[in-house]
């Protein structure tokens, strides 16, 4: 059958299509909404919240109190997901677990956001000398392999949860930095950019009227895939023991513990590995539907 | 080409200084003294004097940058405190190892993620295209740690049928290092597999709606020829550059999984550098993986120019 171009009409209908809405704001939201594998995203991330910031309020045991005459149960209707090595409810121990890691990867993309998005707008605005520094001092970070920087980072910071968010912070800044140095680069390139300075709009004013709100959009997927990867390197740190101390839970230093019962205590190395995974996918789920929906292309 | 090579060359070095001046700020950055700590019990004032006088820490701290960075570069990157090994012997003996590792964990990536990817991107919009991207979407999102503990359970405790650890060295018994390198060398490979997968997919895709394919398929050559000799071939650019850039990820994710299945590599050396306290150790591997993975980048660039004939001749 030839094809045939159909006469363009606005009819009601066409108000609710998220391509002819042309409102940004909502012609997003809408196909945010409509994403499937993001709105699971959506589900999983608002789900480890809820139970990260419910932990104190649940009707749980206590996270560190050890039993000794419940040590290494399987799950029971006592204990839904078992109990550790020194008798503690592992079920207890995910749900704070789960604030420590979510903690961990806000906190530390929150640190690489705050420190890389001003250097990258300083590099891309300003250009010249301040760009060749900024830009070479990110090279030479990002030469390094991320864990392993976190690794150092974290080694000679010293073992904790702080120091393991900052050194996760500290080496997901540089991405931070490239990516926001390329927006504003094609930002201030545009005509809008260009009549805001002819009119002598002082440089401030620019940045945070024009140059802003255009690269955020980037930085906000950017920043939603990093927790991703900020969650998995703190259970990293954690499961090499250079995160969150013990007694403390951290389904990192859980695994760490549980390697060593794998045939006595399967349970133990289960359920933290589930919930990584899961608050992981979560959160590369509603980057990946982030980008869809914020890029203009993909209509 | 050899200018092009020699420019790249240029460029990476004030990266490779910065790095040396991080790497030593590492050091400075350390809370406590590091000769009151080697110094023992007693304190002696002559002995930290001396100790002082010994490691030049006396001397202005770029005077100390500039003994180190000429140390390090006559091979010299200090001594371990552990083992009074050189780092740099150290390094040298744990990198074939984890360089073994990396290796089989990249071609297990290749042989899974560049034929799902072109499978997927083939079969787009269909059960099978739906099924590989769920998988290397979780392939993405599993902790490369858990996954090794899991396959310990199952395969090593329940079955039997794989070690659960140790290392066979390859020129040894090449057999056997392969099969206990197996399971760790697969851990390591599967977020690879599943970057490599998108990365090929949406290479083929964008590949697969140009003019020249349309060509091919209009001359009435088979589908496969025009899948894999026209689409293939030019998709593989991005994508060779990629496991080149991924190489240098693979050393680092090595940290884990050696320290799961207790290889005694490049990873296993920092955490154990880590936890003795042994930084000399730590600011040498720092040093030697940036500056490897600097030469990955460059390899990269090269490899990009060399196979797009469009970049060749200018």
């Amino acid at each position: 059958m030839p094809q045939v171009a159909t006469p363009i009409t606005i009819d009601a209908e066409s108000a609710n299509d998220p391509v002819l809405d042309r409102r940004p704001e909502n012609r997003v939201w809408k196909k945010f909404r409509t994403h499937k594998s993001a709105m699971l995203g959506g589900v999983l991330v608002a789900f480890f919240v809820a139970i990260a910031i419910l932990a104190p309020l649940l009707p749980i045991p206590d996270p560190t109190a050890t039993d000794w005459g419940a040590v290494r149960q399987a799950p029971s209707a006592a204990h839904p997901f078992g109990t550790d090595e020194i008798g503690r409810d592992v079920l207890a121990r995910m749900i704070w677990g789960a604030q420590a890691s979510l903690l961990a990867g806000v906190v530390s993309v929150l640190i690489a956001v705050f420190m890389g998005v001003p250097l990258g707008i300083a590099a891309g605005y300003f250009g010249g000398w301040t760009d060749a520094v900024i830009s070479r001092c990110t090279e030479a970070l990002l030469a390094a392999p991320f864990l392993i920087l976190a690794i150092a980072l974290a080694a000679f910071l010293g073992p904790s949860l702080t120091n393991a968010m900052i050194a996760i912070g500290i080496s997901a800044t540089p991405l931070f930095v490239r990516l926001t140095r390329g927006q504003v680069l094609s930002v201030a390139a545009e005509d809008y950019v260009d009549s805001a300075r002819a009119i002598g709009l002082p440089t401030h004013k620019i940045l945070a009227r024009y140059i802003l709100p255009n690269i955020l959009p980037p930085v906000l997927v950017q920043a939603t895939l990093t927790i991703a990867t900020a969650i998995i390197a703190e259970a990293s740190l954690s499961f090499l023991g250079l995160g969150q101390q013990p007694p403390a839970p951290s389904w990192g230093s859980m695994l760490n513990t549980a390697k060593n019962f794998l045939n006595q205590a399967p349970w133990m190395a289960l359920w933290p590995g589930i919930a990584i995974f899961l608050v992981v996918l979560g959160f590369n789920l509603l980057g990946d539907g982030l980008r869809d929906a914020l890029d203009p292309r993909e209509q | 080409m050899l200018s092009f090579i020699v420019r790249r060359l240029l460029i990476a070095i004030p990266t490779i200084i910065l790095i040396s001046v991080f790497v030593f700020a590492l050091q400075k950055l350390l809370p406590g003294d590091p000769v009151l700590a080697m110094a023992g019990e007693e304190r002696d004032p002559a002995t930290i004097a001396f100790l002082r006088e010994k490691y030049r820490l006396n001397d202005p701290l770029p005077i100390q940058y500039f003994t180190w960075v000429g140390n390090a570069l006559t091979g010299d990157l200090g001594i371990s405190l552990r083992t009074n090994q050189p780092v740099l012997e150290l390094i040298a003996e744990k990198l074939p190892v984890t360089i073994q590792l990396a290796t089989m964990a990249m071609v297990f990536a290749l042989a899974i993620g560049i034929p799902a990817g072109i499978l997927s991107a083939i079969k787009k919009g269909t059960v099978a295209d739906y099924v590989a991207n769920v998988v290397a979407l979780s392939g993405l999102s599993i902790p490369n740690f858990w996954l090794g503990i899991m396959l310990i359970l199952l395969v090593s405790v329940k079955w039997q049928l794989l070690p659960a650890s140790g290392y066979v060295p390859f020129d040894e018994d090449p057999l056997r290092s392969i099969q206990v390198m197996i399971m760790p060398a697969f851990v390591l490979g599967t977020a690879l597999a599943a970057t490599l997968m998108r990365h090929t997919r949406s290479a083929m895709l964008t590949v697969l709606t140009s003019d020249y394919v349309r060509t091919a398929r209009a001359k009435g050559l088979s589908e496969r020829r025009v899948i894999l000799k026209h689409a293939f071939r030019n998709a593989l650019t991005p994508i060779v550059t990629l496991s080149a850039l991924l190489f240098g990820e693979l050393i680092a994710g090595a940290v884990l999984t050696e320290q799961i299945f207790t290889v005694p590599g490049f990873g296993k050396l920092v955490v154990d550098a880590v936890f003795n306290r042994d930084y000399a150790v730590v600011q040498g591997i720092v040093l030697v993986t940036a500056v490897g993975f600097i030469a990955m980048n460059l390899l990269a660039d090269v490899a990009y120019v060399l196979l797009n004939p469009r970049l060749r001749k200018s």
